[in-house]
């Protein structure tokens, strides 16, 4: 069975990190992605076929070769993920704000 | 002009800062720091102790809406009026560890201010559980919104 995949799961290995960095600067074959790692080739393999498969990269085919490339979209999902503890403390820094108006006034 | 809050939670490190503007006078930001009365109100807590000083401690206790309490506190190292405020945070019967604030406060104009709050963990892990807590909520209230609306159309 093959357990639903998730961006943050994703992330979360050094090496699957790593990748992502390499093939954000440009597209690339799994072998010459696996070419940067000391890593063997099938662990490699698996890891492409993770961030495939929660689509932070993309497959492409090119004659014979398959590139892949990085979907920023999916990136955006991680960034969003901080939004709620931004939001939080915007929330009480707004609300400081608020309240020291008031008592500046009140002086 | 909107003062909003920035967070910088930058990848493999087990600290994070948060910055924000105030349209206040230093005096006035610093103020929301050290009086009991002022930080009940935003923080949304209970302040059981605040010393202000060196060597000093505090105590919160926030009341969440099923009424179970839980506690806060933390030592200060350093207390420099309209300056800076170092402590420690501790979460009671929590699994985050003990944190380090670095509280940094800094006058931009007579009328504005800037906080710049350093907040350093004892692992990456512990960071990103922390960052984790309102997405979370987030996604329970979600949930729980849903689960009313069911139960309504049940």
């Amino acid at each position: 069975m093959n357990l639903r995949r998730d961006v943050f799961q994703a992330i979360a290995d050094p090496t699957r990190r790593a990748i992502l960095l390499l093939v954000a600067s440009q597209s690339m074959t799994a072998g010459a992605i696996a070419s940067n790692f000391d890593t063997a080739r099938p662990t490699v393999s698996k890891h492409l076929q993770i961030l495939t498969e929660c689509k932070l990269l993309e497959q492409e085919q090119n004659g014979r070769e398959i590139y892949y490339h990085f979907n920023p979209q999916k990136i955006k999902e991680i960034a969003d993920f901080i939004e709620p503890f931004r939001k939080m403390w915007d929330d009480r820094f707004n609300k400081l704000e608020n309240i020291m108006k008031k008592y500046k006034s009140r002086k | 002009m909107e003062r909003k809050t920035k967070i910088n939670a930058a990848e493999g490190k087990q600290e994070l800062v948060i910055t924000r503007e105030f349209d206040l006078p230093l005096e006035l930001l610093f103020q929301a720091y050290t009086e009991s009365e002022i930080v009940e109100q935003w923080m949304g807590t209970k302040v059981l102790k605040l010393e202000n000083r060196k060597h000093g401690s505090y105590q919160f206790e926030t009341t969440d809406p099923l009424g179970n309490k839980h506690g806060f506190h933390g030592a200060i190292h350093e207390f420099l009026p309209n300056q800076k405020i170092t402590r420690t945070f501790e979460m009671e019967n929590s699994t985050f560890g003990i944190q380090l604030e670095f509280l940094e406060f800094e006058k931009l104009t007579d009328e504005t201010s800037k906080l710049n709050m350093h907040i350093v963990f004892r692992s990456i892990a512990l960071r990103d559980q922390l960052l984790q807590i309102p997405f979370a909520q987030g996604l329970n209230m979600a949930h729980d919104r849903l689960q009313n609306i069911v139960n309504k159309l049940k």
